[in-house]
């Protein structure tokens, strides 16, 4: 079973080499926090991303550990520096077998 | 031994309110996250900025940012930063990892918050030196709350 959902980048499509990027990340989830009770008093079982990471190129360059206390629908604004013409690649993984990934393109001059 | 009335109802309250104690984790219990962050080491105040917004009105969704006075380089930069809540019912709330690519030590994100309280961050450096930094919140809906 393996469950996936829309995610948003923004980033600049080029950049100068050494610049730093600033890089939007949203992801569709309810990050259900287990904390909540349906009208007839059952708890919700928590269903929540766990993990983010960013890659560059192969190479790992941010990450994030991620706790109930997320709001819904993870929003994360990070930098890194544009050293390479390559893409970058974001991955979440979650609760229930979820995962999702996407790639962005970036020219570096 | 029998209960008067006067035992029964403190005994009466205290329960009602054992299950509020239990929903929230308490001042202690993010102090042990912050301990088990440090393992044993002392964290020095400075360097670290949080910005929460003084007031919130719905504690679900309550922009965050957090940066730290680094210059990234290879020799000196942020490995982690770790975000404790002390008011709500897990105190861990997100941890990043970052390394000398980052650029800069600043990220903005959004969290729940379960109670008015004091929120802290507290920063990993490469040399292994611990720098935190906190803020102080009030809450007028807090997040968990809701059926």
């Amino acid at each position: 079973m393996s469950k996936t959902s829309r995610t948003i980048v923004t980033m600049p499509a080029t950049a100068k080499k050494g610049e730093i990027l600033e890089i939007r990340i949203i992801v569709q989830h309810d990050m259900e926090s287990g904390f909540r009770h349906t009208e007839t008093g059952q708890r919700v079982p928590r269903d929540i991303i766990r993990d983010f990471a960013c890659t560059y190129n192969g190479v790992e360059v941010f990450r994030v550990e991620l706790h109930p206390a997320m709001g819904a629908n993870p929003l994360i604004i990070f930098t890194t520096v544009a050293t390479d013409t390559g893409t970058l690649e974001f991955k979440w993984s979650g609760d229930n077998g979820y995962a999702s990934s996407t790639t962005s393109t970036l020219t570096v001059t | 031994m029998t209960i008067d009335r006067r035992t029964f109802v403190m005994g009466a309250a205290v329960a009602s309110l054992l299950p509020a104690l239990n929903a929230f984790a308490t001042v202690a219990e993010g102090t042990q996250a912050v301990d088990k962050i440090l393992a044993g080491q002392p964290a020095k105040v400075g360097r670290v900025t949080l910005e929460i917004p003084p007031l919130v009105e719905n504690g679900n969704l309550v922009t965050m940012k957090v940066s730290v006075q680094s210059p990234m380089t290879e020799a000196d930069h942020v490995r982690a930063i770790h975000i404790v809540a002390e008011g709500n019912p897990l105190p861990n709330i997100v941890s990043f990892f970052l390394s000398p690519r980052a650029g800069r030590a600043a990220i903005t994100t959004r969290i729940r918050l379960g109670d008015s309280q004091r929120v802290r961050a507290i920063a990993q450096m490469n040399d292994g030196s611990f720098w935190q930094g906190d803020a102080a919140t009030l809450v007028t809906l807090a997040a968990c709350t809701e059926v």
